[in-house]
């Protein structure tokens, strides 16, 4: 099948959902393609575990269509949940029982999927087989809660924020497991507040600000959208208003020049870093003005964000 | 994997099962304890032999004839220990030479003890001084299984047991799965609903049966309590009480999101029912006004069914009264559940 014909996992349109006074999600469309990886980002309150939630089935929208594998969830809502993956963002499975009789239990949910201990072992829980649930790291718990969302072997996999409060180590290591089922060839929506997750993970990304999609594409659009690919930042400590930053700006390449003029940091987006980094340290030079700090980075959906909104993603 | 042990339902009920066990506070509360206070309420109520009764004898003429009650212990006192002894209560009655040969017993007429030991040293003196009985009696003693305390008890505990489990059972553990959005997490999955519940039940019947024969066994075993009717029908009666309590468990657990709301319902259905439904005395004694309300309870039914089965061996026809109370709770605590029940 080309790819025009084939219908994408999930169509949402003009979906909208208030609760009492507040708007959570506000005319919000979104296609997510069969086989790709398609992140949900936005700090906490835009509306990502509300809309992913109503594409689960779990919420009723106030307006709007919302379409799953071809399904609706008025008409197919038993068919569909044998298909699809969840993963909620808060859920504590019973402390009392072990791994294998947790998964075992949600196995016998579904006609089909792989053996319990065979989902425990690709969690890399093998070891963790017997151990009671409430003995487990919180990174374990979470693989936990992802084999039980994966026992069923779905044709889509829903993630609400699944890394959130793990230390780094467990976050790639849960990446690592997310990234071998998407391996597969199956269709993933996941909600995050971390760029860098996004960054990993998603083909596309959907950033969301107040019920609302403000940006859409892979990341490396979103980044390139901005200007500037990179960032660099420097410091010229007490000499920040003898610098001159008219002419930092006719550097070729540079999109944009911010000077704090108290503290003497500058923030520059460069398009290519190999050109605009000896041709602002000639200029600094030529103006006779000591650098003390020189620092770069590559743009991230962090700064697209703050060049969309003026604020931090997590801006709590 | 389309073994019997992998269908949904047989997974759910064992998870309850196993869920149950390994909480060592519910396992002594539904097995231990009633165990505990059968034993302890048995011992203290037990049927022991009449106690003798201590009184004074303030004049030595009288105290050789009194001593001739083997029910009574008499000590030879003068006037002014006899007295002190009466005051502190290690005696029940003095008794005292009065004017013209004549006996005077002191003692407070309000104290039982007083008023026995008073009829048997006055029957002491008189038939020491020759009176005979114009009526000859004799006594036979009621201490046979089936007209005890522990006879009494037993059943009553048996049904505050089983209204205990499963309301407990059932409420703290629906609650505690929405607290936890388990059972937001269990609805994502295609798991039927109904199985959820059915599997209570289902685990309910099955921990039924251990509770059950613990408790009976004990009693059985240990104190001789009879069970003079049907097994068939006790255990019919047991099954549907339990089903008629789980039902009310599921009830209270309809809504509530927190354990604190859910303790506080819990208890306000069942203390009622601890006090008027005749657990450990008879509901009789309350005034005949409430009576009816008191038989519309379901303890009160299961524990009246449960004693009439085992201590007058009453069949379940018999019993269609108490049946037909714990079925309509039944059918009306589910109906109303379900209609109720909140799953996130």
């Amino acid at each position: 099948m080309s790819e025009s014909t084939t219908p994408a996992a999930l169509q949402v349109r003009g979906l909208r959902k208030a609760y009492q006074d507040v708007v959570a999600v506000d005319g919000l469309d979104l296609e997510v393609r069969r086989g790709e990886c398609f992140g949900l980002l936005g700090p906490n309150g835009a509306g990502k575990t509300t809309t992913i939630e109503i594409c689960e089935g779990l919420t009723t929208p106030d307006s709007g269509d919302v379409e799953v594998l071809g399904m609706r969830w008025s008409t197919q809502a038993m068919a569909l949940r044998q298909r699809l993956g969840i993963q909620l963002q808060d859920t504590q499975l019973s402390d009392k029982l072990t791994v294998f009789e947790t998964v075992r239990l949600f196995r016998s949910f579904y006609h089909q999927g792989p053996a319990a201990a065979e989902m425990i072992d690709l969690m890399q829980l093998g070891e963790k087989r017997s151990s009671r649930v409430g003995s487990l790291s919180g990174g374990q718990k979470q693989r936990l809660a992802l084999a039980c969302a994966l026992v069923g072997a779905p044709d889509l996999l829903f993630l609400d924020e699944p890394t959130t409060g793990l230390d780094p180590q467990a976050r790639r290591q849960l990446w690592d497991v997310i990234d071998a089922f998407r391996g597969e060839g199956r269709t993933i929506l996941l909600t995050t507040h971390y760029m860098d997750e996004a960054e990993k993970l998603c083909d596309r990304v959907a950033i969301m600000d107040h019920g609302r999609q403000i940006a859409l594409g892979t990341p490396r659009e979103l980044v390139a959208s901005i200007g500037g690919e990179h960032l660099v930042e420097f410091s010229v400590g007490d000499k920040g208003r003898a610098l001159d930053t008219e002419t930092l700006r006719h550097i070729e390449g540079v999109s944009d020049v911010r000077l704090d003029a108290d503290t003497g940091n500058v923030r520059m987006q460069v398009d290519e870093l190999h050109r605009a980094v000896p041709a602002l340290l000639n200029e600094i030079n030529r103006q006779g003005i000591p650098l003390t700090e020189l620092r770069t980075h590559s743009a991230t959906l962090e700064d697209v964000f703050v060049a969309l909104t003026g604020r931090h993603l997590r801006d709590e | 994997m389309s073994s019997f042990a992998d269908r949904s339902l047989a997974q759910l009920t064992v998870v309850r099962f196993r869920e149950f066990l390994r909480e060592p506070e519910a396992v002594f509360w539904v097995f231990l304890f009633p165990i505990l206070l059968a034993a302890g309420l048995g011992l203290a109520f037990r049927n022991r032999p009449a106690e003798v009764l201590k009184i004074a004898a303030v004049s030595r003429e009288i105290v050789a004839p009194l001593r001739q009650e083997k029910l009574l212990d008499v000590q030879a006192l003068d006037a002014t220990a006899a007295e002190t002894a009466l005051r502190a209560g290690k005696v029940a009655l003095v008794a005292e030479p009065g004017s013209g040969g004549a006996v005077v017993y002191r003692y407070d007429d309000t104290n039982p003890e007083g008023r026995t030991a008073r009829m048997l040293a006055d029957r002491a003196l008189q038939r020491a001084a020759g009176r005979i009985d114009p009526v000859s009696s004799s006594d036979r003693l009621m201490s046979e299984p089936g007209s005890r305390y522990i006879d009494f008890l037993l059943p009553g505990l048996l049904g505050m047991n089983l209204m205990g489990s499963s309301i407990w059972g059932l409420a703290f553990g629906v609650v505690d799965a929405r607290r936890k959005k388990l059972l937001k997490r269990l609805i994502a999955t295609p798991m039927p609903r109904y199985e959820y519940l059915l599997s209570f039940l289902l685990s309910r019947l099955a921990m039924l049966v251990i509770e059950v024969s613990t408790l009976l066994g004990f009693g059985v075993l240990v104190f001789h309590v009879p069970v003079w009717g049907s097994l068939a029908g006790f255990m019919a009666l047991c099954v549907l009480g339990s089903l008629s309590f789980s039902s009310l468990g599921l009830l209270i657990a309809s809504r509530a999101r927190t354990i604190e709301a859910v303790s506080g319902i819990t208890n306000l259905v069942m203390m009622p029912m601890w006090i008027l439904s005749g657990v450990f005395f008879s509901s009789q004694r309350f005034p005949d006004i409430i009576q009816p309300a008191i038989h519309a309870l379901p303890l009160t039914a299961l524990i009246n069914a449960l004693r009439a089965n085992m201590l007058q061996g009453a069949s379940l026809g018999q019993l269609w009264p108490e049946a037909a109370v714990l079925g309509a709770w039944l059918v009306v605590g589910f109906t109303l559940a379900l209609k109720l029940f909140r799953w996130r």
